[in-house]
């Protein structure tokens, strides 16, 4: 496969890209996001059509007109999203689509000797065939996966942020597996945040930012920081705002404080004017904790204690309380996609007797304040790009006037520039002496923007620790389990 | 980390016959109130007649819930069944026809429903428009030319409409909600607003009747042609490619699509089924009435999905059995016959028949309960 060449039009997503995979070898795709990474994997699988450019499989052009048409032709995606049907057995979701039937009857001798064959390439042989995938883990459930992109042939595998739901001998697992797909002569497109990683797993690497392919190279060739900067381009520096800060009087304090599965006896004391980061892997946590702080998940020991109330509550008192949260789901949690940005703006804190008119006047303030780009506050939020549905989504906590602001991945899949942004009210809140804790899977943000980070393991909260005396490598081993968290 | 998380054994082997057990004790309790009025065979072949009918639009009704849809078309597809096969016998047709029309006309509306879903509702709108122009003007201008005007009609629109329209996917919900309305008014103006009475005895009524002697002493015919059509259906869910397409689809729509799985023509035949057992029913209620009834098998709809869910299945589809839908029929059959022999009013059997369906669905929470 070579030479994959596409533009798109008026919002230029991606301009001119250049992609080369070589037969038998791992490729890494790298990029912020953002970066129009997603948008060239939908294009080569065929969920997008380019607007120019080219792509070719094996010297013939192939030009996929749907997802099905590029499994077809041998390109098999792996999103971090995984793609099970949850109901079916283990075997049939190996070969759904590609079931041996003779006449309507469906062979399961055949069908379970080829899914087993399958399993058996990615090395878990051992997986009861009958059993509904549903109930496998995560990482069971990837592996099956990947032995469906085998079961039919795949010559092109792209996984997508592979790890980020997985424990570390896991990831061990994984990476075998893919030095095992290379050695056969199976193309594999790695997309993945973590340069550790990328440099463990894949030969070689292409780069993109802001829609352009900007590097592309042999992995052991290139640092660390070259990538880095390759990714992040000159911005680096005013990405993340940092203005001095003075923590104050407690704001948030947490004593024990558990929920029914996660999280385990955390113990955390956030102070006004103060970023504090949770890490974590995805799965470890962080976000029931967010959860149980606000009230949407039961608590079931330990304490809470906002500034001068304490114990369990629901969040409709929170707010009154002066806490306000984001979800990590925009679209199904965060905001009400149908309604207009006013009445989201203003939803958490609204008079009983209210008009249109009044609640687009008292969006206004913030939706300047928060450069929202939008035609006016009674346009339908949906319609508005992800980073200003954001904004908004924030500026829903300062209408609230909350002194806590509790944000889950407030960042996912969002473009630079609004990030940015995002970044600054942040650096303003903190400065103007409200608490704020992040969760983030991403890295450099937290440590650009956050005071103290602490790391959530399996349900547990490592101290939170002066962002100077962390780094990605120290956190990744914390969060991984790998490295036990000492005070 | 990689250890599947596997539920207890004997918490698996309870879940799948859950519903058995709620039978086995609905039945013992009734058996131990009333003795044996309850218990005795009479009884439960009556039992079993009764239960026939709705079991069997029920069996097709399980593989759309399946499948993540539902049909709420169900009572007016079995009263516009009894009609049409009331109407073929009058016109001094076969039976083996009049049923077979009657299972056919059902299968259709289940194709346009389908094909509704689907995205077609362009061109089975084209086609219903140049029915519905034939029928109208069968009398001002002779059948020939209104078959000929029809036709024409009915292409034009199944070739034109689309270009205009385009393809718009309707949920089940809607599609059967309006087909619930429509196919009721098809039935009354097929039957000219009354029952449609047939002439002697035709044979098909004794599938409806316990018999004297062989087979259909035992029970009646309508009750084998239940039991061949679940062996039929179960079979056909475990061992057939469309089978496992249909709880594919009803597990994850966007896995199946991807992995090549036919969604769309895979979902006509679904309909097209279902609602060719509803017409399987019809024949059984045709029998059951000895006439053909726009008024009858009213409520239907919801005693089916009734019967499905609490034989275990999911609304949100990916989950269900056929013999999970018998029993969770055969229980609300149970409740009817035992609070009426107990003396018990309508309205107490009603209550408890709601009462059951929470219970059940509140079991079948309970199980799918982990971590």
């Amino acid at each position: 496969m070579r030479g994959v060449s596409k533009r798109f039009g008026a919002t230029v997503a991606l301009s001119n890209v250049d992609l080369e995979v070589r037969p038998g070898e791992v490729h890494a795709l790298l990029g912020e996001n953002g970066a129009g990474k997603s948008t060239l994997m939908k294009i080569l699988s065929g969920a997008l059509a380019p607007d120019s450019g080219t792509l070719e499989l094996d010297g013939e052009r192939y030009s996929p007109s749907s997802p099905l048409d590029g499994r077809r032709a041998g390109v098999a995606m792996i999103y971090q999203e995984l793609s099970i049907a949850p109901h079916l057995s283990v075997a049939e979701n190996v070969l759904l689509g590609v079931e041996p039937t003779r006449g309507l009857r469906v062979l399961w001798g055949p069908l379970r000797d080829r899914a087993r064959d399958a399993l058996a390439r990615v090395g878990r042989a051992d997986i009861d065939l009958d059993q509904p995938a549903g109930r496998l883990t995560i990482a069971d459930q990837q592996l099956v996966e990947i032995a469906r992109s085998i079961a039919l042939g795949a010559r092109v595998v792209v996984l997508d942020e592979p790890t980020s739901s997985l424990a570390q001998e896991d990831v061990e697992r994984l990476f075998r597996l893919i030095g095992e797909l290379r050695d056969r002569g199976t193309s594999v497109v790695y997309i993945s945040h973590f340069l550790e990683e990328v440099r463990a797993v894949t030969d070689r690497y292409t780069v993109l930012r802001d829609g352009e392919s900007v590097g592309a190279g042999v992995t052991a060739e290139a640092t660390p920081e070259e990538l880095v900067a390759q990714m992040v381009g000159r911005e680096v520096a005013e990405l993340y705002p940092r203005s001095p800060r003075q923590p104050g009087a407690p704001a948030l304090v947490l004593d024990r404080f558990g929920g029914r599965a996660h999280p385990d006896a955390v113990d955390l004391q956030l102070h006004r004017g103060e970023v504090v980061g949770l890490a974590g892997l995805v799965g470890a946590g962080r976000t029931e904790l967010l959860r149980a702080i606000f009230g949407l998940d039961p608590v079931v020991r330990g304490d809470v204690r906002m500034a001068h109330v304490t114990g369990p509550s629901s969040p409709g008192n929170r707010w009154r309380q002066g806490v306000g949260m984001v979800s990590e789901d925009r679209k199904r949690e965060g905001l009400a996609l149908g309604l207009s940005i006013a009445d989201n703006l203003t939803l958490a804190r609204q008079r009983t007797l209210l008009s249109p008119r009044a609640l687009a006047a008292e969006s206004q303030p913030w939706i300047e304040k928060l450069g929202v780009r939008c035609r006016d506050a009674e346009q339908t939020i949906g319609s508005l790009s992800g980073g200003n549905q954001q904004k908004v989504a924030i500026a829903r906590l300062l209408h609230a006037d909350v002194d806590v602001l509790l944000l889950d991945e407030p960042t996912r899949g969002i473009d630079v520039g609004s990030r940015a942004e995002i970044y600054r009210v942040i650096d303003e809140l903190a400065r103007a002496g409200r608490a704020i804790l992040l969760v983030s899977s991403y890295l450099p943000e937290l440590l650009g923007t956050c005071d103290r980070i602490a790391v959530m393991c399996r349900g547990r909260l490592g101290p939170a620790r002066p962002v100077a005396d962390v780094d990605e490598h120290s956190i990744l081993l914390e969060a991984t389990g790998a490295r036990e968290a000492t005070a | 980390m990689s250890e599947p998380s596997t539920a207890h054994p004997l918490r698996q082997a309870f879940g799948r016959l859950g519903p058995l057990l709620g039978l086995a004790a609905i039945w013992s309790l009734f058996a131990v109130l009333l003795g044996d009025s309850f218990w005795g065979w009479d009884n439960q072949r009556l039992m079993l007649l009764q239960t026939a009918i709705v079991g069997t639009a029920a069996v097709g009704a399980t593989v759309v819930i399946i499948s993540a849809g539902i049909d709420l078309s169900v009572g007016s597809a079995i009263a516009l069944g009894t009609v049409v096969i009331a109407l073929c016998l009058g016109a001094g047709l076969p039976e083996v026809i009049a049923g077979a029309a009657g299972v056919l006309a059902c299968a259709a509306v289940g194709a346009w429903i389908g094909a509704a879903i689907t995205g077609r509702i362009a061109q089975v709108g084209g086609v219903t428009l140049g029915a519905a122009l034939a029928w109208a003007t069968a009398v001002p201008l002779g059948v020939p030319l209104a078959l000929t005007l029809g036709a024409g009609v009915a292409a034009a629109g199944f070739l034109l409409l689309p270009r205009f329209i385009g393809s718009v996917e309707l949920s089940p919900f809607i599609v059967t909600l309006a087909m619930w309305g429509a196919l009721r008014g098809l039935a009354k103006g097929l039957g000219d607003n009354q029952p449609v009475y047939v002439d002697g005895h035709p044979a098909m009524l004794d599938l409806m009747r316990n018999g004297d002697e062989g087979l259909s002493a035992i029970a009646a015919p309508g009750v084998y042609v239940l039991a061949a059509l679940a062996v039929a259906f179960a079979w056909m869910l475990r061992n057939t490619r469309f089978g496992r397409h249909v709880f594919a689809i009803g597990s994850n729509e966007q896995t199946a699509r991807l992995c090549g799985v036919q969604v769309e023509r895979t979902k006509l035949w679904i309909y097209a089924l279902a609602s060719a057992t509803a017409g399987l029913a019809a024949i059984l209620q045709f029998a059951y009435l000895g006439m053909g009834d726009p008024t009858t098998a009213e409520g239907y709809e919801l005693k089916v999905i009734a019967a499905v869910v609490i034989g275990g299945a999911s609304l949100t589809g990916g989950e269900g059995s056929i013999l999970g839908t018998l029993v969770g029929a055969f229980i609300m059959t149970v409740v009817d016959n035992g609070c009426t022999k107990l003396g018990l009013e309508n309205w107490v059997q009603e209550i408890v028949t709601g009462a059951i369906i929470l219970v059940a669905v509140a079991i079948d929470r309970v199980r799918h309960r982990r971590g």
